[in-house]
């Protein structure tokens, strides 16, 4: 449960109000080990932690990567840190994207806003296995064209005939050539076998409640619909039960967690 | 070399349809192409036809004074496009522009109206279809309004 200080490798700009900070985990043997969809929590030492998934590519335990948008005290203090400071780590935590029981299956990634940095660890995974999976196709919503994440990396999964990747923003001007609409909206282009195919999603809750009615419309079987949830976590370990959702504690039984489970709870309003 | 589209009957508007239902929605159609950054519909101007996308994609538009034109949404090969000749005054509330070349079926209003023009009947196949599509596109505007990614900040 203790914070371990690691220094800040690097930090980039994302968007406006978003940046990817590269943590120094050389000193440890094996790097940090992590599977997709886990998260840490970060400690801005003197104000506060705050859980952050990791964005990084599971294959290279040796980067550790987060991508944060500063929303609060916490998150604000943690970019403040900046290159060459420190912040403490502990984790990583949650459980991960279903990917082994995904093999074999058609994949469809559905991404809102920051919603695309857990999944991120999860498209480098498919890509890097790419045979052992059906058709991957991506979809990925944002605000405007300014709040899209990982611009580059974006075009060069767009660029990649492995992937189908679509992306959409619910607010464009004229200068803006892609997709205008939600994110739901996108599913129709995606080639799937309903019954043979896995959903991971994250984002804002609403979308993806939009979202999963779609793919119930289109045959996608609860049971294959992952979602990962955002909660208040503290200890991230299931004891304090800031994040519980009745029977569920988020940190512990999720963040990832398949649709059939939360049916029950993700829509009432006491919690 | 491009596969050729596919006929009216299999758009995804009229799918499903009789041969007879087909020829009383459509009984006044033509074949219609718009290069990129056309206009296929100009707010105010006459709301004279149904379109159905066949390929390319089309921007809604609404130009805000001040501001220019914001994009409202997207629609593409298998959306149909434009709702205004079902009311009076039969004028075009939006613009639509086409991000790419379009190809398209144009059903005129007057026909899909029916033989009179005070008192229109809609074949009920077409007007089921219609609910359906606007059921959907309102509910993406509602989820659209809600902005949920300003919201979840």
């Amino acid at each position: 449960m203790m914070p371990e200080p690691l220094r800040v490798r690097s930090l980039r700009r994302e968007t406006a109000d978003t940046f990817t900070v590269s943590l120094d985990v050389s000193d440890r043997p094996g790097g940090f080990p992590f599977q997709p969809g886990q998260f840490n929590m970060l400690y801005a030492f003197g104000v506060g932690e705050v859980a952050i998934s990791i964005s990084g590519d599971p294959a290279r335990p040796g980067e550790l990567l987060h991508t944060i948008r500063t929303v609060g005290s916490v998150t604000e203090a943690l970019r403040r840190v900046g290159r060459g400071g420190r912040m403490g780590v502990r984790g990583p935590y949650g459980r991960p994207w279903p990917l082994e029981q995904a093999r074999g299956l058609d994949v469809v990634v559905v991404a809102g806003g920051l919603g695309l940095a857990p999944l991120r660890s999860a498209i480098l995974h498919l890509l890097r296995h790419r045979e052992a999976y059906g058709r991957v196709s991506v979809l990925v919503g944002a605000r405007t064209p300014e709040g899209l994440l990982y611009r580059r990396e974006l075009d060069r999964w767009r660029a990649d005939p492995r992937l189908k990747v679509l992306v959409t923003v619910d607010q464009a001007g004229p200068e803006w050539k892609g997709h205008v609409g939600v994110v739901p909206a996108l599913l129709r282009d995606v080639e799937m076998e309903p019954s043979r195919t896995v959903a991971l999603m994250c984002g804002p809750e609403v979308m993806m409640r939009f979202t999963v009615r779609e793919l119930e419309r289109q045959g996608v079987p609860d049971s294959r619909i992952h979602l990962s949830l955002e909660r208040n976590m503290k200890c991230a370990v299931g004891f304090c039960g800031h994040c519980q959702l009745v029977p569920l504690f988020v940190c512990k039984d999720g963040p990832v967690l398949s649709y059939d489970r939360l049916r029950p709870f993700i829509n009432l309003r006491e919690v | 070399m491009a596969s050729p589209l596919p006929p009216l009957e299999e758009h995804p508007f009229l799918r499903g349809l009789s041969p007879e239902q087909v020829k009383a929605i459509a009984c006044d159609v033509r074949e219609v192409s718009f290069p990129a950054g056309a206009l296929l519909l100009r707010e105010g101007d006459e709301a004279h036809s149904l379109f159905l996308l066949r390929s390319g994609r089309v921007s809604l538009e609404l130009t805000v004074p001040g501001q220019g034109p914001r994009q409202l949404e997207s629609l593409k090969a298998g959306d149909i496009l434009g709702l205004s000749w079902l009311f009076p005054p039969y004028r075009w509330h939006l613009d639509a522009r086409a991000v790419e070349p379009v190809e398209a079926f144009a059903l005129g209003a007057a026909c899909l109206r029916g033989p009179s023009p005070e008192h229109p009947v809609l074949e009920p196949a077409l007007a089921m279809r219609l609910l359906r599509q606007l059921y959907e596109r309102l509910e993406r505007v509602r989820m659209q309004r809600l902005d949920v990614y300003e919201a979840a900040r």
